[in-house]
C-alpha cells in the first residue's frame, strides 16, 4: 500500500524534465521506443511476469486473470499472425470489441507488429463504423461474430481496404477464427527496432463540420502516458486500477490499457453494463486503489445515494479521478461525503493523447476546476478573435488575463500530441498558432494558476463524455426521405452533460406526426448506434448564416431560452 | 398488510413494457424476443436510454419503481413478476 504523499506542486514543475522522464522507460533491446514493450515485455523481463495484469468481470460477475506474461505471450501470437497475413509497420488493425482481454491483445499485439491501432466503440450503429473502417482504411478488423453480423457483414463490399476480419467466436463466411489462428501462432515475438516517431494509435474525434477526423499519436506517447499515471492518477506497481471507459474511446486506451500497464498495476475491467450496486461490488470484491471514471457516472451515483456506496467495503480506494466533461463541484463534495475522498477532475482530449490538467493527490482540490497543467505541460488562456476561437492576427496569439475568459491553449511539443489527423494535413495546421495546440475549448485561469472549463468555442457536442460531431448526426438523418434539412445541438442534460438533440425540416410531402418522430428516432438510432438523438423536434424554419449553414447556436439558444439576439453569450458567432 | 399501489395483470405489465421501450426505441420489436432475453443488450439501450424506459414504465403502470428496483427490469419476464408484484424467488 503507497502511502499519503504531500504533492508540491511547484517544485514538481520545476524539477520535471521530458528527458530525465524518458531515461526511465524501457527500451527496446533492438533499438527505440515501442508501447507494447513498455506495457508489458519489459515488466517480464524485469521478473514481473506473474504479476496480474489484467482482471476481467464478466456479466456473471464470474472473473479471469491474466498475468504480464500471458498478455506478453498472447500479444506475440497476435504480432505473428498480423505478420503472416501481410500486415506490416503502419497498416491500420480496428477493433470492434467489448470489454473483454482479446481487446488488450489487438492493441499491444498490433502495436508490437509495429501497426497502427485503432478501437472503435462497440455502440457505434453501422454508419459510423464504416465511415471510421473507411477513413481509417482499415487492413485487418477485429470483432464479435453478432457485431459483425448485425454492423459490418453488409457493407463488405463497400471496403475494399479491409483484406481480413478476425471474430473472437464461431468464424463466419469472410471472416478468421482469432483463436484458432492465434493458437498456431509463437508465443514469443522480438519487436523490430522503432522510432519513437513511428505512428502507433489512431482515434477518431468528432468535429463541428466533416466527416470524423482521425488523430494520429506515436510510440512517443507512451512516456505521457506514464508519467500521467503517476501524477493524475497516483499509479504505483501493485495497485489494483479501474478505467471504467469504454476502450474504444481514448480514454479506454491511453489510461484503460497503456498508462497502467507502463506501471505494473492490475488492470479491473467489466464487461456489463452501468449499475450502481456491481460497480461497488466491483470496487469491494476486487479491492481496487485508484479509480478513473467519468461525470455521467458519478451523477448517477449521486442519485443512488451516499448510503449506497457505505453498503460496501470501498477501503482499499485510495484516489478517485475524473475526465469526460466538467465535473460539477457538488459532485466533488458529495465524493468526500460517500467515499471519503475527494474527485480529482481533470482534463485532456483525443488530440493531447493524454491528461494535460490535472487536481493532484495531496495536493488542494478546488471543486469546479480542472485543476493546473502537468509538470511538463505549459497551458495557456488566450483571448478570443471574431470567431469565437483564439485571436490570431499576424499569426500572434495573446493570453487573456486572470479570470478572463478565452481558448485553453497548450504549447506545442509535449510528447503525446497528436501528430496529424489523417489524411487531413490543412485540417491539421488550423489547430496550431504561434507555438500554440489551440483546444476549442473556452475557459479561465484564476491567480494560482487553476483552470476552469467554460465551454466548447464550437458546436461539438458532448454526451456522457464522448464528442459527437453534429454533422454526422445531420447527415444521417437527411438520409431519410422525410428530412430536407436538419440542424443537431447539444441540450443540457443533467446526468449525461449534454444529450443529442435535433431540428429537422421535413419535405412538404410528410406531416409532422408522432409516428413520424419515432420513425426518425428510430431511424437514426439504427444508422448512428449511440451517436443517435435522443430528441427529435419538427422545426421547418430553421436559421441559417448567409452561406447558407444552419445556425447550431441560434437552435441552442432557442432550447435554452436565451434572447436570440445575444447569440454571443454562446461562446461565439457562428461564421 | 395493505398493497400501496394498484398492480397491473400480467398482459397489461407486458403491454407496459413494450411501451416504455417502444417510447426509447420506436421500432422496438418484440416478436423474436422471448421473456428471458436481457433486454438492455436486446435493445441497445444506453444507461441514459434505461432510465427513459424505466421512467416511460413507471408512469404508465403507476408502480412507483425505484433505482434500487432497476436489476428486476432486466427481462420482460423479470419485469412483469416485478409490476404484477409476484415473488420473483429472491
Amino acid at each position: 500500500m503507497v502511502m499519503a504523499e504531500r504533492f508540491d506542486y511547484d517544485l514538481e514543475r520545476q524539477a520535471f524534465s521530458w528527458e530525465q522522464a524518458a531515461a526511465t522507460l524501457p527500451r527496446l533491446p533492438s533499438g527505440g521506443l515501442n508501447i507494447a514493450h513498455v506495457a508489458l515485455d519489459a515488466h517480464v523481463a524485469a521478473g514481473h511476469g506473474d504479476d496480474v495484469a489484467l482482471i476481467c468481470v464478466d456479466e456473471t460477475g464470474g472473473t479471469t486473470r491474466h498475468t504480464y506474461a500471458d498478455l506478453s505471450g498472447a500479444t506475440s501470437r497476435f504480432a505473428h499472425l498480423l505478420r503472416s497475413l501481410g500486415v506490416g509497420p503502419g497498416d491500420r488493425v480496428m477493433s470492434l470489441l467489448g470489454r473483454q482481454v482479446e481487446q488488450y491483445v489487438t492493441a499491444l499485439g498490433t502495436l508490437k507488429n509495429r501497426s497502427v491501432f485503432s478501437p472503435l466503440f462497440s455502440s457505434f450503429g453501422p454508419e459510423p463504423i464504416r465511415q471510421r473502417l473507411s477513413l481509417g482504411e482499415a487492413k485487418v478488423l477485429v470483432t464479435t461474430p453478432s457485431l459483425y453480423r448485425r454492423k459490418v457483414a453488409a457493407m463488405r463490399a463497400d471496403l475494399p481496404h479491409l483484406e481480413h476480419v478476425l471474430l473472437v467466436g464461431r468464424p463466419m463466411e469472410g471472416t478468421l477464427d482469432l483463436t484458432a489462428e492465434l493458437a498456431a501462432q509463437p508465443d514469443t515475438f522480438e519487436i523490430p527496432p522503432t522510432d519513437p516517431e513511428d505512428r502507433a494509435l489512431l482515434h477518431f474525434t468528432s468535429g463541428t463540420t466533416g466527416t470524423p477526423k482521425g488523430a494520429i499519436h506515436v510510440h512517443q506517447a507512451v512516456l505521457a502516458h506514464h508519467v500521467t499515471g503517476r501524477y493524475a492518477l497516483d499509479l504505483h506497481r501493485g495497485d489494483i486500477f479501474w478505467c471504467t471507459a469504454d476502450p474504444g474511446w481514448v480514454t479506454g486506451t491511453s489510461y484503460g490499457i497503456i498508462a497502467p500497464l507502463t506501471h505494473g498495476v492490475t488492470l479491473v475491467t467489466y464487461a456489463g453494463e452501468y449499475d450502481p450496486r456491481v460497480w461497488y461490488g466491483i470496487l469491494a470484491e476486487q479491492r481496487v486503489n485508484v479509480w478513473y471514471t467519468a461525470p455521467t457516472a458519478l451523477r448517477m451515483l449521486m442519485r443512488s445515494g451516499a448510503a449506497l456506496a457505505q453498503d460496501y467495503d470501498l477501503g482499499a480506494l485510495r484516489h478517485i479521478a475524473s475526465v469526460g466533461e466538467a465535473l460539477n463541484p457538488e459532485v466533488v463534495v458529495w465524493g468526500e461525503e460517500a467515499y471519503g475522498l475527494p474527485i480529482h477532475d481533470n482534463w485532456w482530449q483525443t488530440e493531447t493523447g493524454a491528461i494535460m490538467i490535472s487536481n493532484y493527490r495531496g495536493a488542494e482540490v478546488r471543486p469546479g476546476s480542472m485543476g493546473r497543467p502537468m509538470p511538463g505541460i505549459e497551458a495557456a488562456v488566450l483571448v478570443r478573435g471574431e470567431d469565437g476561437r483564439a485571436d490570431r492576427t499576424d499569426g500572434k496569439v495573446t493570453p487573456a488575463g486572470v479570470d478572463e475568459v478565452g481558448e485553453l491553449a497548450l504549447r506545442a511539443g509535449w510528447p503525446s500530441m497528436f501528430r496529424g489527423y489523417l489524411g487531413e494535413e490543412e485540417r491539421y495546421r488550423s489547430c496550431f498558432a504561434d507555438g500554440f495546440y489551440l483546444s476549442g475549448d473556452l475557459a479561465t485561469v484564476d491567480a494560482d494558476g487553476y483552470v476552469w472549463f467554460v465551454g466548447r468555442a464550437d458546436d461539438v457536442i458532448k454526451s456522457a463524455g464522448h464528442l459527437v460531431g453534429p454533422f454526422e448526426v445531420e447527415t444521417a438523418l437527411m438520409e431519410h426521405p422525410a428530412v430536407v434539412e436538419a440542424g443537431v445541438i447539444g441540450k443540457p442534460d443533467e446526468l449525461a452533460g449534454e444529450i443529442v438533440k435535433a431540428f429537422v425540416t421535413l419535405r412538404s410531402e410528410w406531416e409532422p406526426t408522432e409516428e413520424l418522430r419515432g420513425e426518425l428516432l428510430a431511424f437514426g438510432r439504427k444508422k448512428l448506434g449511440g451517436l443517435a438523438p435522443k430528441e427529435i423536434a419538427f422545426d421547418q424554419h430553421l436559421p441559417h448564416t448567409r452561406s447558407g449553414k444552419v445556425m447550431r447556436r441560434l437552435l441552442k439558444a432557442r432550447e435554452l431560452g436565451l434572447p436570440e439576439g445575444d447569440v454571443s453569450t454562446l461562446e461565439g458567432a457562428e461564421s | 398488510m395493505s398493497t400501496p399501489t394498484t398492480r397491473p395483470t400480467a398482459d397489461a405489465a407486458r403491454e407496459a413494457v413494450q411501451a416504455a421501450v417502444r417510447h426509447v426505441v420506436p421500432d422496438a420489436d418484440f416478436d423474436y424476443v422471448d421473456d428471458d432475453t436481457p433486454l438492455r443488450g436486446e435493445f441497445e439501450l444506453d444507461s441514459l436510454d434505461f432510465l427513459g424506459f424505466a421512467e416511460t414504465l413507471a408512469s404508465r403502470t403507476g408502480v412507483p419503481i425505484a433505482e434500487a428496483d432497476y436489476p428486476r427490469l432486466a427481462t420482460m419476464a423479470t419485469c412483469v413478476a416485478f409490476l404484477t408484484g409476484a415473488r420473483d424467488g429472491t
